[in-house]
């Protein structure tokens, strides 16, 4: 490789000898220029997405014929329903708890699994068996959200939730969180095995020699150890939960209600936003502005949770030399 | 005290041996869920999987419908994706590993990006629609701009409406922050020392990059490249968002055409109550799958065949 580079590099300063010297400061001046430009464009996404989704949404909030809508009430309504009845009422909370009641069956689901299969994959598995593994992981982490919907919906509730009690109906939270518990396992258990492999080999010498179990050693040196990137991943993965749109609109339902109950459908705020945009809404229609409010609190939300990961990465690391 | 010792040692020596069954059936379920998925998926799908299932269109009688608007459809937004997300993704990458200073601005640029990453693909759909499919409706869709004429394949509107275009960008916009990412970690990776070496023999910092950073870090780019491109072939939700349409009779023809694309047929299909759908639903699934399985062979290999050490 290195050779390569050195016969690159005599080939370059050959051709270079044949352009004047003004056209290379030229040529390299529009380079960086056309790269600073490209560069700028995830800037200008992130502002173009804030912006879109402020100016629709005071637009939803200062329409002139509903004037009943407010932030305040927004954000404290405990009903939905835009679509139903004479007066519809827009209080996000229902939406906000449904996505949390899915967001926490998946959480709870894929955690625990996602962490113990990473100790697994870190601490006790042949190099041979991790990466058989690894790829059992990698299929998973490809496979396209709509197809754990349909899991949810043919397999999960019928034959997994249905059998167990019979409150479950054909759409329920539970079937669609744990098919998005199912989603996020890969990313629970690959970024927290990066976070238990950054472990030094020498913190696990020390507590052996101390005459630590293997246990031992896992639960009281490795994982706190690694916690800030067990946390970071745990943190990312529930932020894909939260955002995650097709599972939810197949197999959660489609009521939006203030519900703990994990049997029943909920509406989650993607789901919503699925139904206005299926939907032959009006797009001047109130219905059709309220999406752009719930994208907005989406963003808000999954925003905070995304930041909030990468101080606690930052921040909590623990550096070994 | 005598006494003592052994019990202790032997509820240690418990507490190691739950650990390790907790860990092994952990992994096991991780590994019978995937065993469910793909053997549900087998059984309801492989009775409805036919040639002529690749080569029709959609329709109301299930045993008719074929996925071949979808195919075409996936196909034509996932090159307008690629065309876009990955010069774009390995240029901004290029920019922040090669030629950024360490500034408050590139930490800023580079928090704004893992940001970016989290964003939840729906919201990615709302841009699009005001932005590419609107243009901010700062010119009506009636009276578009018009490029090109309706026989070429670049036949451009602007606004783009709910074409293939518009369905390509929005893809772009998902799978960017994932390129640009693995685009940074594969530039990483290249030993200084290669640099080094290019720049004492006088080349100037493209010249580095061109002839010596961009070569060797390149089959990791492409494996990250391909990765991404399996992201953008199963994404549905944003491209919902934009319009993407759900029946459709026609394969793309040009940059304008309509299109629906395999995962928002397979939704289509999932969300009907008949079980006759979710058969199709199941074997446009199996089609979804082995192309992505192609997808990631097509990374395997070239991650095993290219990827040489650097150091020598």
């Amino acid at each position: 490789m290195t050779s390569i580079a050195a016969r690159n590099a005599a080939e370059i300063s050959q051709r270079g000898r044949l352009r004047s010297a003004a056209f290379q400061g030229f040529f390299e001046g529009s380079i960086k220029v056309v790269l600073t430009a490209l560069t700028l464009l995830s800037v200008l996404t992130t502002i173009a997405i804030i912006a879109v989704l402020i100016e629709e949404t005071i637009g939803f909030f200062t329409m002139s014929d509903h004037p009943e809508i407010s932030i305040w009430s927004f954000f404290t309504g405990t009903e939905w329903s835009p679509l139903l009845g004479a007066k519809p009422l827009f209080g996000v909370l229902p939406l906000i708890s449904g996505t949390l009641l899915v967001t926490a069956i998946a959480g709870i689901f894929a955690m625990p699994v996602g962490l113990l299969t990473a100790v697994f994959l870190s601490e006790y598995a042949s190099p041979r068996t991790r990466t058989i593994l690894k790829s059992v992981l990698e299929v998973l982490a490809g496979v396209p959200t709509v197809v754990y919907g349909f899991f949810a919906l043919t397999f999960i509730t019928p034959y997994l939730l249905q059998p167990l009690s019979t409150s479950f109906g054909t759409y329920n939270a539970m079937g669609a969180g744990i098919a998005v518990g199912i989603m996020i396992l890969p990313i629970v258990c690959s970024l927290s095995e990066d976070a238990l492999r950054a472990v030094p080999q020498s913190l696990r010498d020390g507590a052996y020699a101390l005459g630590a179990t293997k246990s031992d050693v896992t639960a009281k040196v490795v994982i706190p150890a690694g916690l800030s990137g067990v946390v970071a991943a745990f943190l990312l993965a529930l932020t894909r939960a939260i955002g995650e749109t097709m599972i939810v609109a197949l197999a959660a339902g489609g009521l939006a209600h203030l519900t703990a109950n994990p049997s029943q459908q909920v509406q989650t705020m993607t789901a919503y936003m699925v139904q206005i945009f299926l939907g032959d809404a009006p797009a001047a229609g109130v219905e059709y502005r309220s999406s752009y409010a719930v994208a907005f609190t989406l963003f808000l939300i999954t925003f905070i949770m995304t930041w909030t990961g990468a101080i606690i990465l930052k921040r909590y690391r623990e550096e070994y030399e | 005290m005598k006494t003592g010792r052994p019990i202790a040692q032997s509820r240690r020596m418990l507490s190691n041996r739950l650990m390790l069954v907790a860990c092994l059936g952990a992994t096991t379920i991780a590994v019978l869920v995937l065993s469910a998925l793909l053997i549900t998926i087998a059984i309801e799908g492989t009775g409805a999987l036919s040639w002529s299932f690749l080569t029709s269109f959609a329709s109301r009688k299930p045993a008719q419908a074929g996925i071949l608007a979808p195919l075409m459809g996936s196909v034509w937004v996932c090159a307008i994706c690629a065309v876009v997300a990955i010069p774009v993704g390995i240029g901004t990458a290029i920019y922040l590993e090669e030629y950024a200073r360490r500034s408050r601005l590139k930490s800023l640029i580079q928090l704004n990006i893992s940001n970016l990453s989290g964003v939840p693909s729906i919201v990615y759909g709302i841009l699009a629609l005001v932005a590419f499919v609107r243009f901010f409706g700062i010119r009506s869709a009636d009276d578009p701009w018009t490029f090109g004429n309706a026989e070429s394949i670049f036949y451009l509107q602007i606004p783009f409406g709910p074409s293939v275009i518009a369905g390509g960008l929005t893809l772009a916009l998902v799978v960017l922050p994932i390129m640009i990412i693995a685009s940074q970690e594969a530039l990483r990776a290249v030993p200084q020392s290669l640099r080094q070496a290019a720049l004492a023999l006088g080349s100037t910092q493209w010249q580095v990059v061109w002839h010596v950073t961009l070569p060797a870090a390149l089959p990791t780019i492409m494996t990250g490249a391909i990765l991404s491109m399996s992201r953008a072939i199963g994404e549905a939700a944003p491209l919902l968002v934009i319009g993407g349409f759900l029946l459709v009779f026609q394969t793309p023809t040009n940059l304008m055409s309509d299109f629906t694309v395999l995962p928002l047929q397979i939704y289509n299909w999932a969300g009907r109550p008949q079980t006759d759908f979710h058969q199709i639903a199941a074997a446009a699934i199996i089609v979804q799958l082995i192309v992505l399985l192609a997808f990631n062979s097509i990374a395997i290999i070239i991650r095993q065949k290219l990827q040489r050490p650097l150091q020598s």
